[in-house]
């Protein structure tokens, strides 16, 4: 080989390295809303259901609750009603935050699971210049997406039901958010890693967000029970989200270190579930 | 020789102790196209996977586009077009969103990849089918859109793994065609294959894999000439008898390879040595004289068949 | 020399003169097949839809009992409030035992897995099928009762002896719901068509006095509640666990059987239209 030639070999590598490099930029600095972008797009397929029980949840969830079991409620307990409010406006922050875990259970268990397994786009996005933690950022992206305008929708028809003494109220589509997409980030994680479906969707459901629901102190106050079940509450983020949508939507007198314990626990969990997603990604990506 | 647009030195892949690649050196000049055939498990796969920048090499080192994978992954993926060996399409997309989605991974605004997605469509002869789910289209219609998916960015490379693996026979044709029109376009393809056809028929170079080592390399041409003769006289005397007529024939023709169901005789003319076979008595159920092919040559490598 | 065919002991398995094609009578082949599939692959979840009406029971039952105090039923007994919502609770779960088998796992035999192609390409008949089908989610409903009913014995919230009369009540609950369910879903062709089921499911589970007596609401909406199945199966069970009878538990009953009767009809055309014809 010449000098010469050996020069152009050099300049055409040189070129197509150039080129490269200059190609990677956009998807390196944009990876993460190219696969948010993918997913709502999957989602429009969905998007009649969506809009409907983004609707129908917050105006069935409240009439039966917060008019329904209310006027038993209401009647029993008489003026001083449930933590100094009504029923309708104690049980109201914690619907909305329900509604948000509700929204996260969906978005991070099946697409997360589907993207490796039945419908494996992750791989097709990783073959393209998308890297792992790209994709899980994407795919929390995309739960944001649903679930912020679904606690927005909620809010309105809670503040149609009279169910938000003042606006300041309107805070509650963070805290419920904030609530969904901590407990979401704690489920990424798991489902991201599931090499076969053995039904462990509905083991989540039934033991992990039916219980939290459940004993989160969402239809009452966790002093109600006793004692041995409390701790169900303390750890549940979903308590955690509820006591502070209660702080900002009639403010609940509790302690500000309480309050500020609410926010680190779910931001807490939230950041730490989100560098799991990450890692579980890449790792299960480079095989 | 063009300047190589991939280079492979001592690459290896391991997992825990099982070495799936194992210090396998290549090098892929541009245009060309290269060809890595061995049978399933060989280390083809991962090797591509390492190639594509998916996959992080245990040891050796590779280039691809003059960049190192383990940094530049982006960077090497935005010119690569990937085929793998299982389609991976959304299903949850239609035939067109497919390509516009993949699209927008490269970062090609949506008025760009909305025209390039009915060009590929064309190519990909789906022009018709645009609209239809994944799922409706038939096993060759999958493949030919995820070779289309692949091409959306305009690769430098294109990578493809088993490509007509489980197609019926006119459905690879098809895609044969397409993929030798792309590179008469000047796109480097580099592809895994355990069918011989293809390989002799799509590759100008390639490698021939084997638990994870290069066992031989050069053109098909080549490879048949250096490894084997020219023509193969194939005999079937009925399963029990293969074994007992082979020890009488033993030293007819070059060589001689007795499979379970018949016996391979290598040799210049064919015709000669079964006009010999005939002459010693021996007359086999069926008999066969055809050109050597790669799998007589991964057969002369291994000592075994390539598809089992 | 001839040789005689071997006869086999019977050609055909009996048919009954008026289901013709319908039915060879051997629905249990079916519900066989769904014990073992369910045995093989996914019983923890089948296990795990027992604990949801006790998750509920215990919260509510706990938790609610001091804010919400005793409440009247509709015969006006008053009761402490776990006694009140324990009998919808065992309704609930019989209903979602049901619905969940004869929709959600029929939808994806007959859309997926094409089993029904393959057993209706036997000598089994639509209403084998059916029938078979139906009544897994029965076993399944019934079996989540026995559970439910055990923790009210065990919580004292079965007031009345008649309480026992609650079980086969269940079961008709859950052969209503399944039957039904199994008819709609064989309409159904997507996934997004499926979540209108839980759409449909979530109102009528909150509303129909499950946590409240439905004398809260205006008339009108009394009227639409009093339309829907799970009403008039929350209304018999609760009646039967507080032992207080009344003549409308008749009614409740009649509800049923019409429903039991236009599901199988319904699901056993379909599935005639779909597969044989």
């Amino acid at each position: 080989m010449t000098v010469n030639e050996a020069r152009g070999m050099r300049s055409v590598t040189e070129a197509a390295r150039e080129v490269a490099i200059r190609a990677g930029a956009k998807p390196r600095r944009w990876g993460s809303w190219y696969v948010a972008e993918h997913r709502i797009r999957s989602m429009r397929s969905y998007l009649r259901t969506i809009i409907a029980t983004s609707i129908g949840n917050p105006v069935v969830y409240l009439f039966a609750l917060g008019v329904g079991l209310a006027s038993l409620v209401d009647r029993n307990v008489g003026a001083g009603g449930v933590q100094g409010v009504s029923y309708l406006a104690f049980v109201a922050p914690a619907l909305i935050a329900s509604a948000a875990v509700t929204v996260a259970a969906e978005e991070c268990t099946y697409p997360m699971m589907m993207g490796f397994k039945w419908n494996p786009i992750f791989y097709a996005m990783n073959a393209a210049p998308i890297s792992g933690k790209q994709i899980a950022n994407g795919m929390i992206i995309s739960v944001l997406v649903r679930m912020v305008p679904t606690t927005i929708i909620y809010f309105a028809v809670m503040l149609a039901f009279g169910a938000v003494p003042s606006l300041v109220g309107g805070l509650l589509v963070l805290t419920a958010s904030l609530t969904g997409i901590a407990v979401g980030l704690v489920i990424m994680p798991y489902t991201a890693s599931i090499q076969e479906d053995k039904g462990q969707m509905a083991m989540i459901q039934r033991f992990g967000i039916l219980p939290m629901f459940l004993f989160s102190g969402t239809f009452f106050p966790l002093s109600q029970l006793p004692v041995y079940l409390q701790w169900i509450g303390w750890i549940s983020p979903l308590w955690h989200g509820t006591q502070l949508g209660r702080v900002a939507s009639y403010g609940l007198a509790e302690p500000a270190w309480l309050t500020a314990a609410h926010i680190a626990y779910l931001a807490a969990l939230g950041v730490v579930g989100w560098k799991l997603t990450q890692r579980v990604v890449v790792r299960r990506l480079n095989k | 020789m063009p300047a190589p647009v991939i280079t492979a030195t001592s690459l290896t892949k391991k997992y825990k102790e099982f070495a799936a690649v194992d210090g396998i050196s290549f090098e892929v000049a541009a245009g060309e196209s290269f060809g890595l055939l061995g049978p399933n498990g060989a280390g083809k796969s991962t090797t591509m996977r390492m190639v594509g920048a998916v996959s992080t090499r245990t040891s050796g080192d590779l280039s691809v586009l003059g960049l190192d994978p383990n940094h530049f992954g982006p960077e090497i993926r935005s010119q690569l077009g990937v085929v793998p060996q299982a389609d991976n399409l959304d299903q949850e997309l239609r035939v067109r969103d497919n390509l516009i989605v993949y699209g927008r991974y490269f970062g090609i605004p949506l008025r760009q990849i909305s025209k390039k997605a009915d060009e590929l469509l064309e190519f990909a002869q789906l022009s018709d089918r645009a609209k239809s789910k994944v799922d409706d289209l038939s096993g060759g219609m999958k493949r030919r859109l995820t070779i289309a998916r692949a091409l959306v960015n305009d690769p430098k490379i294109l990578l493809l793994d088993e490509p007509t693996t489980g197609l019926d026979p006119q459905a690879r044709h098809v895609l044969w065609d397409r993929l030798f029109r792309l590179k008469e376009q000047g796109t480097t393809l580099l592809l895994t294959t355990h069918y011989m056809d293809e390989a002799e028929q799509l590759c100008d170079r390639l490698v021939v894999v084997d638990k994870g080592t290069i066992m031989a390399e050069g053109s098909p041409a080549e490879l048949i000439r250096t490894h084997s003769s020219r023509e193969v006289l194939e005999v079937r005397f009925g399963s029990e008898r293969n074994a007992v007529v082979a020890e009488r024939i033993a030293g007819a023709g070059d060589r001689i390879e007795v499979l379970p169901d018949r016996i391979l005789i290598y040799s210049a003319n064919g015709e000669a040595e079964l006009v010999k076979l005939t002459e010693a008595g021996l007359d086999p159920i069926t008999s066969l004289v055809r050109r050597s092919s790669l799998e007589d040559v991964f057969l002369r490598l291994t000592g075994r068949s390539l598809i089992e | 020399m001839t040789i005689a065919p071997t006869q086999p002991e019977r050609v055909a398995p009996a048919r009954s003169w008026f289901l013709g094609a319908l039915y060879a009578g051997n629905a249990r082949t079916v519900v066989s097949r769904g014990i073992l599939a369910t045995r093989s692959t996914n019983y923890l979840v089948v296990l795990s839809g027992f604990f949801e009406p006790i998750f509920y029971l215990v919260s509510l039952g706990f938790g609610l009992n001091a804010l919400v105090g005793p409440v009247h039923t509709s015969t006006g007994q008053l009761v402490p409030y776990a006694a009140f919502i324990a009998p919808a609770l065992l309704a609930v779960s019989a209903m979602n035992g049901a619905i969940y088998d004869s929709t959600w796992n029929v939808f994806f035999k007959m859309n997926y897995s094409k089993l029904y192609q393959g057993m209706l390409s036997t000598s089994l008949g639509p209403l084998d099928v059916a029938l078979g089908e139906i009544s897994l989610a029965l076993l399944r409903g019934g079996a989540y009762a026995i559970g439910f009913m055990i923790v009210m014995q065990v919580l004292g919230l079965n007031l009345a002896w008649t309480a026992i009369f609650a079980l086969p009540a269940v079961l008709l609950i859950a052969f209503g719901f399944g039957s039904l369910g199994m008819a709609v879903t064989s309409y159904l062709k997507t996934f997004q068509q499926m979540d209108w089921i839980n759409f449909v499911l979530l109102p009528m589970f909150l509303f129909s006095a499950t946590f409240y007596p439905i004398t809260v609401y205006p008339a009108a909406i009394q009227w639409v509640v009093q339309a829907l199945p799970l009403w008039h199966g929350v209304e018999l069970v609760r009646g039967l666990t507080t032992g207080d009878l009344s003549v409308a538990m008749l009614g409740h009953v009649a509800y049923y059987l019409v429903m039991v009767i236009v599901g199988v009809i319904f699901t056993t055309t379909r599935l005639k239209a779909l597969f044989l014809d």
